[in-house]
């Protein structure tokens, strides 16, 4: 061997032991770093990497391309309701399991853990503006706000509340329908639901419903339909049937944008479709001109 | 041995007697074939009847109007975009007096199947029934619905149009009706397609039909990823009648002949004919508004839930909301 090799050789063998030292250090580096789950997330329009600490502060929204992330209900309530006016209505149900299905109770115990939630659906009295109104939220994060017995007594309460109270109701949705783990009883809520619309339309009381993403299934062909005025956040995905389900049928892909707030607003299912940032003005705007109709 | 494999043995039972012609042989073989009738056709399982509500001989919506009311007039269309072939509505007479039967029909061949959609109705069908249920409400008619479908078409013609708002409309404005409404499932109801017809004063149910939120392989493979597992979803789903019966999801239950309604129509028809009389005399002594009030009242209580009490923590919360 001659010198030449050698020094090569060498070069190699010290090539590899810096590689091995800076994996060991990234590997040590990754482990110090002790990221908590769910601060960073990628965006899904812009797949960019956004820090979620500042995009709740930012309520939700991307900097980058501005899409509206899925909300929870407790941040939902603090952007949309005056400071401390919100009094939260029908608490105390429990869900119970009458299919006797495995794990659902689990599975429950878990979500109520992870959302600090007791259902799907959080209902109240709130002021906007000062003005008064019932509000209710679903919260997309709890088994995705799926709606079964609890959620839709808790809706047919709302609207008997505002019946009672004689006040205007808004709803933010935000489900992929009705809760299979319950069956039968899950399908009937739509009924129920529907009904109390019915009966809270019928006094002459005001119902906007906000439809956020996702509306799917059991719910848009309920509550989430029959606003007296409809109002949708920008990209929402709304529909009855499922985008999977859909393809699965007719056996094609489906076109760009389909089933988005802006194609309802095209077809005309939906009254406006308003951002996140000027939902507070509008909401304001169209209980002040209602507040006339009930003196 | 499910009871598709056990009609096909009893089909062979009673070929059998048709080529011995008479003799003693035969009145033997008879008896057999009323003992098996007996003990294998009467203990039905959850799949069992999920079949038999999706038999391919199974009565259709159109032979049971056919049946009950000869004089039947078929009425057409939305008014707003086209006529649905899967709803089919229109007004007759049973015994006398007026109905609006407005019902979801399955084709028996595969022709008529592709006509109707396979009983899946897009937005015009059920915007078509809710004309025809204003309508009946105007002339103060009785409105019978039947159920048998396995749920509402999902496709992009019926997403452009609205299936869920639909839908949606059809329960708000079937809940508002005055007039008496007295739902039938017949065959299969499947989610939010059949509850659109099935909010009614009295909702009936033919002994071996199914009402679900979906289907038994929708449900397998949303729960367990596994769409094989179907006799286990029908079990745990609880969609027969009697099981309905018990949540008091329905109100009453019309008796099937011995292995299903196809065995023996004329005998179907008429206990459903019977069914729907008996349910309307006792409706018609209500007034506009007691039906009205009726009908809210029992969708109201669906569910299955509990509420934690707070009167026994001595008036902490009185508020009944």
């Amino acid at each position: 061997m001659n010198d030449i090799s050698k020094t090569l050789n060498k070069r190699k063998t010290n090539r590899q032991k810096i590689k091995l030292i800076h994996e060991e250090g990234s590997f040590v580096k990754a482990q110090n770093m002790d990221v908590p789950k769910g601060l960073y997330e990628k965006c899904p329009s812009c797949q960019r990497t956004i820090n979620m600490k500042k995009n709740i502060e930012n309520d939700y929204i991307c900097k980058h391309c501005g899409n509206h992330f899925r909300m929870r209900a407790i941040d939902r309530i603090k952007y949309i309701v005056d400071n401390d006016t919100f009094i939260e209505k029908g608490i105390g149900f429990i869900t119970l399991n009458p299919l006797f299905q495995d794990g659902y109770e689990e599975k429950i115990a878990k979500y109520k853990l992870a959302t600090n939630l007791n259902e799907a659906y959080i209902y109240g009295y709130g002021e906007i503006h000062g003005q008064p109104c019932v509000i209710g939220v679903m919260d997309s994060y709890f088994l995705m706000g799926s709606m079964g017995s609890v959620v839709g007594e808790k809706v047919a309460k709302t609207f008997e509340y505002g019946v009672y109270k004689k006040l205007p109701v808004i709803i933010f949705t935000a489900s992929g329908g009705a809760r299979m783990q319950e069956g039968i009883f899950s399908l009937m809520q739509m009924a129920k639901t529907s009904a109390a619309v019915a009966k809270h339309s019928k006094m002459g009381l005001l119902y906007i419903s906000v439809l956020t993403h996702p509306t799917t299934g059991g719910v848009t062909a309920s509550f989430a339909s029959l606003g007296d005025i409809i109002l949708a956040e920008p990209n929402a995905l709304i529909g009855f049937a499922g985008p999977r389900v859909i393809e699965q049928t007719i056996n094609e892909k489906l076109p760009e944008g389909f089933q988005k707030s802006e194609f309802l607003l095209e077809k005309g299912f939906i009254d406006q479709v308003v951002h996140r940032k000027d939902l507070k003005d509008m909401l304001t705007k169209i209980l002040s001109i209602h507040r006339r109709s009930f003196i | 041995m499910n009871i598709l494999e056990k009609e096909r043995k009893l089909n062979e039972l009673l070929s059998q007697v048709d080529k011995l012609g008479k003799g003693d042989s035969v009145l033997n073989l008879k008896k057999e074939i009323e003992a098996y009738k007996l003990n294998e056709m009467t203990k039905l399982t959850a799949w069992d009847r999920v079949l038999l509500a999706r038999h391919s001989s199974r009565p259709r919506a159109l032979e049971y109007i056919n049946y009950l009311s000869p004089d039947f007039i078929e009425l057409h269309g939305d008014r707003l975009f086209r006529d649905d072939k899967s709803i089919v509505g229109g007004i007759g007479t049973i015994d006398g007096i007026p109905f609006t039967i407005i019902a979801q029909q399955k084709g028996n061949t595969i022709e008529e199947n592709i006509e109707r959609n396979f009983a899946m109705p897009h937005p015009e069908g059920y915007r078509k029934a809710l004309r025809l249920m204003k309508q009946a409400e105007k002339f103060k008619r009785p409105i019978i619905t039947m159920i048998d479908t396995p749920g509402a078409y999902p496709g992009i013609g019926a997403e452009e149009r609205g299936q869920g708002q639909a839908i949606a409309m059809n329960l708000l404005e079937m809940s508002n009706l005055t007039v008496p409404v007295i739902a039938i499932v017949i065959g299969e109801g499947g989610s939010g397609g059949a509850l659109a017809l099935g909010l009614a004063n009295k909702v009936l149910m033919l002994e071996n039909s199914i009402y679900s939120i979906l289907s038994p392989e929708g449900y397998a493979t949303i729960l367990w990823k596994d769409s094989s597992k179907a006799i286990k979803a029908a079990e745990v789903m609880k969609l027969t009648s009697y099981d309905l019966k018990e949540f008091e999801i329905i109100d009453g239950i019309i008796k099937e002949p011995l292995g299903g309604a196809h065995f023996d129509r004329e005998e179907t028809f008429k206990r459903t004919k019977k069914a729907i009389l008996d349910e309307y005399f006792k409706l018609r002594r209500l007034s506009g508004t007691e039906l009205h009030y009726q009908r809210n009242n029992k969708v109201r209580n669906y569910g299955f839930l509990q509420r934690f009490n707070y009167e026994n923590l001595g008036g902490l919360n009185n508020d009944k909301y």
